[in-house]
């Protein structure tokens, strides 16, 4: 049993499958304004053998390697895009974390804007009703308060200010 | 009237929602599909592995019916598939060709090889992933039915088993063979 | 025997619950009294039962009864007690068996503390509240007991996933559970008033106590996970707009809209039946939760070990739960009274909004989290949609709402003016815009979202004292009149300051640390330092040391100001081991300031055995302010729940036509 202990302690050393932690020191580009692209991007792009992960946040070997291409291709002077497109050229549209915005997606990043003008809109009809039907009410002979009643009234309501 | 309906609007919604849970119970949301069916296998040429003469280009796979299999030494799977890739390559079923993926250590691939069998035509010794990744690889094995004009027709992940060969792969291959 | 006695008392539970969900239903439309009186003594019977089934799996665990298979998957002899206890819930049959231990437990507290609820609401509360364990139960008995038996017993267990191995996440399930089963509560009322036909004033006052409960657990449990994700996964994220989590996400803004909704209902009688439809839907995101995590319908980091089998079991449930209510809802929802009118400039008409920006942002993250499995159901793809969608798409919902936070609350019931609120909030305006024009020129990175950012929680957080002090009428009176009105103040309005006031601190916290975040990769040897945000990071190397149940490698870092000598704190980042699973985990050296957290990782050796090791070192601002501001609304929730006026029971219809007091 002497030996388990260094033995563990020289797997954690060895494994390779010890989490390496996202970007290695060995990844980081020289330049500054380069690496921070890469950084960005790779937040974009999907781990494909993680479950829901971007390749920056993923110590997977394939998030590595995709990392590093990354990395290859702004070097080679490639725009945002097009390190983007080069991934999904390979693995679809799926390795993209900030959906597209094409056909299957309109209803997505629409989605939102549609749902808020349907709450406006409702929100707008329920006044409109209410309105109608307190216009109805009111041009029914009303009885009017007193002066004291009013008076009365006032103070009810202030006191109900609390929540 | 109309205040009917919106009440009735949950309900429609939910039930359309729960259409949509059942189909998904049937469907596997880490399968990925390949983006590379019906297009021309990425230009490649990759050096060969050790115990091996020639290394591998997309070129040698014009003018037949072929397939490419990923797999690495490394790769548990893979052993699972190697007796019946062997049996292929016995009953010249089909070329199969191999891409070495991530070996880390020279010559790993040629003793996997030499121990379990060698069921490949042509080898390619893909160290850095490039290639794997150009075919759009998420693990090991994969495989990979191109015609013979090099279009990839066909992508099979994990092992190939007799029945899944027999089943949706072999007649694949037959079809192309007419063509 | 023991094991089996769990097994049996969970058999007899179903039982009761099925007692439970159907006779006083019944009795309730029939008039039947004794029928009526079953519902109380059957919640008390329930929770007897299921404890016991809960302390049987707990005794299982502690004794290490590798006889059980739910134990030898979770479990193991090394493992430290605390671990022990929190593996019984940190798997998936043991976390449904504590799920209905909950329910029974809230279950009985409406038969304990609803002494004075009208006879037939608590008969039907009490029925949909055992039908709804009905369900679970025969989920659990059917598809996930957690009670089997394996034999011949092997000699230990596989341990449990080292990352849940944390005190932390071993708390996080059973606040998660005691909210969403909280939810259950105000669910179970709203099903019972449509099956009566009615939702009065006292009804709402009903739901409040319950929901309030019901959220601020459900606050800490997302919060406890939040935290962890933040000190455990090693680079200082705490959300990710993982499915999980916003399956987790969404009951709580749905219960927050229903909170607010129920003040309308409770105060003025309107805004009824939108008070009934948020709180039926406040729990079918919960059950959808369920359904979500542990059916393999999406994939996520945290997705319980899924089955499609449970899928399909619990899809049925949800199907039969809320498609049931929701056509309830349909049937009934219209025959509520619409109740007092309210122009929109009101605090009604306030809440209503509150109403809509939180139905939009639940429907805006339920469609993101939908998504992926709507698009590969119609076989046209697969697509991820991840963080970039969700801050798109839900930030700018938020906006609206902490703007109007500051204001609702100046606003007067059923009719308002707004320029006296607005311009009693003038100098907060003022103030909020000179924050955000201070951290702008301040900060050499500060963009224009962040000070927007700071601009928001200033106007709320500024804008909320400003409330209050003027409720009190600081320095506007004289000081002993501040303190009366101060004593006064009905707790209730405590608790909105307080968790108004959090959510701003909160706010700041989530800023600082998604904004300013610094980070630096590197390899070092022993003797090196790095700075970073004017700290100096001096690595002094790293040791093996050994834990209960793991071994690990220790680095440690000494911390100092830039320029001084003297050490400001000791960080000991660790990467350990565990001996039975052979899973690595990290675990981050953290020291927290107020102004932001110091916090080292240590990573690989560096592949020339030189000594060297990779390392990760941040300096993450305002994070403490996160953790503090959440702390300080969970807080204002629970001061709300001891308000008095929530104890006060349902008045007793007198025999008298006096008019009804509303207090």
């Amino acid at each position: 049993m002497r030996f388990l202990k260094p033995l563990i302690l020289a797997l954690v050393l060895l494994m390779p499958v010890v989490p390496a932690y996202a970007v290695n020191p060995d990844e980081v580009l020289k330049d500054p304004l380069l690496e921070l692209r890469a950084r960005e991007l790779s937040k974009e792009l999907r781990c494909v053998v993680c479950q829901n992960q971007s390749i920056d946040d993923s110590d997977a070997e394939l998030a590595r390697d995709l990392r590093v291409i990354v990395r290859e291709r702004l070097t080679k002077g490639d725009s945002d895009t097009q390190v983007l497109e080069y991934v999904v050229a390979r693995y679809g549209d799926f390795v993209l974390l900030k959906p597209p915005f094409k056909g299957i997606t309109y209803f997505l990043w629409l989605g939102p804007i549609i749902f808020g003008a349907i709450g406006i809109a409702a929100v707008v009809a329920y006044y409109r009703k209410r309105q109608g039907e307190a216009a109805i009410a009111e041009a029914a002979p009303a009885q009017t308060l007193s002066k004291e009643e009013k008076a009365r009234l006032d103070i009810l309501l202030k006191d109900e200010d609390d929540a | 009237m109309s205040s009917r309906l919106v009440y009735m609007l949950p309900l429609g919604i939910f039930l359309i929602l729960a259409v949509y849970f059942a189909i998904g119970l049937t469907k596997d949301p880490s399968k990925l599909p390949s983006t590379l069916i019906n297009k021309e296998v990425p230009a490649f040429d990759l050096p060969a592995i050790e115990g091996h003469d020639k290394g591998f280009s997309s070129k040698d796979l014009l003018g037949q019916v072929t397939l490419v299999n990923i797999f690495g030494s490394w790769c548990v799977a893979c052993l699972a598939e190697h007796p019946f890739l062997m049996r292929l390559k016995q009953e010249k079923t089909i070329p199969i060709y191999g891409i070495d993926w991530r070996e880390k250590t020279d010559g790993a691939a040629f003793r996997w090889l030499s121990r379990h069998g060698d069921p490949y035509t042509l080898v390619g010794d893909d160290r850095d992933s490039r290639v794997s990744i150009d075919f759009g690889v998420t693990g090991a094995p994969e495989s990979f039915i191109v015609d013979k004009k090099g279009v990839v027709r066909y992508k099979h992940i994990g092992p190939i088993y007799p029945e899944t060969w027999n089943e949706t792969l072999l007649p694949i291959v037959e079809e192309l063979r007419k063509q | 025997m023991i094991v089996e006695i769990g097994h049996y008392a969970l058999v007899l539970a179903l039982f009761v619950s099925i007692l439970q969900g159907t006779m006083p239903l019944i009795g309730a439309s029939r008039g039947q009294v004794r029928w009526m009186a079953l519902a109380a003594p059957a919640s008390w019977a329930q929770l007897f039962t299921v404890s016991v089934a809960f302390a049987a799996l707990t005794v299982a665990y502690l004794g290490s009864d590798f006889s059980v298979l739910n134990v030898i998957k979770n479990s193991h002899t090394t493992k430290p007690m605390l671990y022990k206890i929190s593996g019984v819930w940190g798997n998936h049959e043991g976390s449904m068996l504590l799920w209905v231990l909950i329910l029974a437990v809230f279950g009985s507290a409406v038969s304990l503390f609803g002494r004075n609820l009208p006879e037939g609401l608590k008969a039907r509360v009490l029925s949909v509240q055992g039908l709804i364990a009905v369900g679970f139960l025969l989920f659990i008995l059917l598809t996930s007991n957690p009670f089997e038996r394996v034999f011949p017993p092997p000699a230990d267990g596989e341990s449990l996933n080292p990352l849940l191995q944390d005190p932390g996440l071993a708390f996080h399930p059973p606040f998660l559970y005691l909210g969403y089963v909280g939810f259950s509560m105000a669910f179970s009322f709203a099903i019972a008033a449509l099956l009566e036909g009615r939702v009065d004033p006292s009804w709402a006052r009903w739901v409040r106590p319950w929901t309030l409960a019901a959220w601020s657990f459900l606050t800490v449990g997302i919060v406890l996970g939040s935290w962890w994700a933040y000190y455990e996964l090693g680079w200082g994220g705490w959300w990710f707009w993982d499915p999980v989590e916003n399956a987790s996400f969404m009951p709580w803004l749905a219960g927050t809209a229903l909170l607010h909704s129920a003040i309308v209902a409770e105060k003025r009688d309107t805004l009824k039946a939108w008070t009934i439809f948020l709180a039926i839907v406040a729990f079918s995101l919960s059950l959808l939760g369920t359904f979500l995590v542990r059916s393999g319908v999406l994939t996520s980091v945290h997705a319980f070990a899924t089955d499609p089998e449970r899928g399909v079991f619990i899809l049925v449930l949800l199907i039969i739960a809320i498609g049931g209510s929701f056509a309830l809802f349909a049937w009934r929802g219209p025959s509520i009274k619409t109740g007092g009118m309210f122009k929109p400039v009101s605090r009604e008409g306030a809440l209503l909004l509150n109403n809509l920006l939180m139905t939009t942002a639940t429907a805006v993250v339920l469609l993101g989290t939908l998504y992926p499995l709507f698009i590969d159901a119609l076989d046209l793809g697969k697509v991820s949609v991840g963080a970039p969608f969700f801050n798109a798409a839900f930030i700018p919902i938020m906006i609206p709402l902490v703007l109007a936070m500051a204001v609702g609350p100046f606003l007067s019931w059923k009719r308002s003016g707004l320029m006296t609120p607005l311009m009693k909030l003038k100098f907060v305006f003022i103030a909020s815009l000179a924050a955000a024009a201070m951290t702008f020129s301040m900060k050499q990175d500060a963009s224009i979202l962040a000070s927007f950012g700071i601009f928001m929680a200033v106007w709320l957080g500024a804008g909320t004292l400003w409330e209050f002090s003027s409720r009190i009428k600081l320095f506007a009176a004289p000081f002993g009149e501040s303190m009366k009105r101060m004593g006064k103040m009905p707790r209730s309005m405590w608790g909105m300051t307080l968790t108004h006031f959090g959510l701003a601190i909160a706010i700041v916290g989530m800023i600082g640390a998604e904004a300013w975040k610094v980070e630096s990769i590197q390899v070092m040897k022993p003797g090196e330092m790095v700075t970073v945000s004017g700290w100096d990071y001096t690595f002094e190397g790293a040791r093996e040391v050994a834990g209960p149940n793991y071994v690990a490698l220790r680095g440690s870092f000494t911390v100092r100001r830039s320029g001084e000598k003297e050490t400001f704190v000791t960080l000991y980042p660790e990467k350990r081991v565990y001996t039975v699973t052979q899973r690595p985990t990290t675990e981050a050296g953290i020291h927290t300031t107020w102004l932001g957290d110091l916090y080292a990782v240590i990573g690989d050796p560096s592949k020339d055995n030189s000594g060297a090791f990779v390392t990760r070192l941040y300096f993450n601002p305002l994070v403490a302010w996160m953790w503090f501001g959440a702390t300080i609304m969970v807080i204002g929730g629970l001061v709300s729940l001891t308000d008095r006026r929530h104890r006060v029971g349902v008045p007793k219809p007198s025999a008298a036509p006096a008019p009804a007091a509303k207090k």
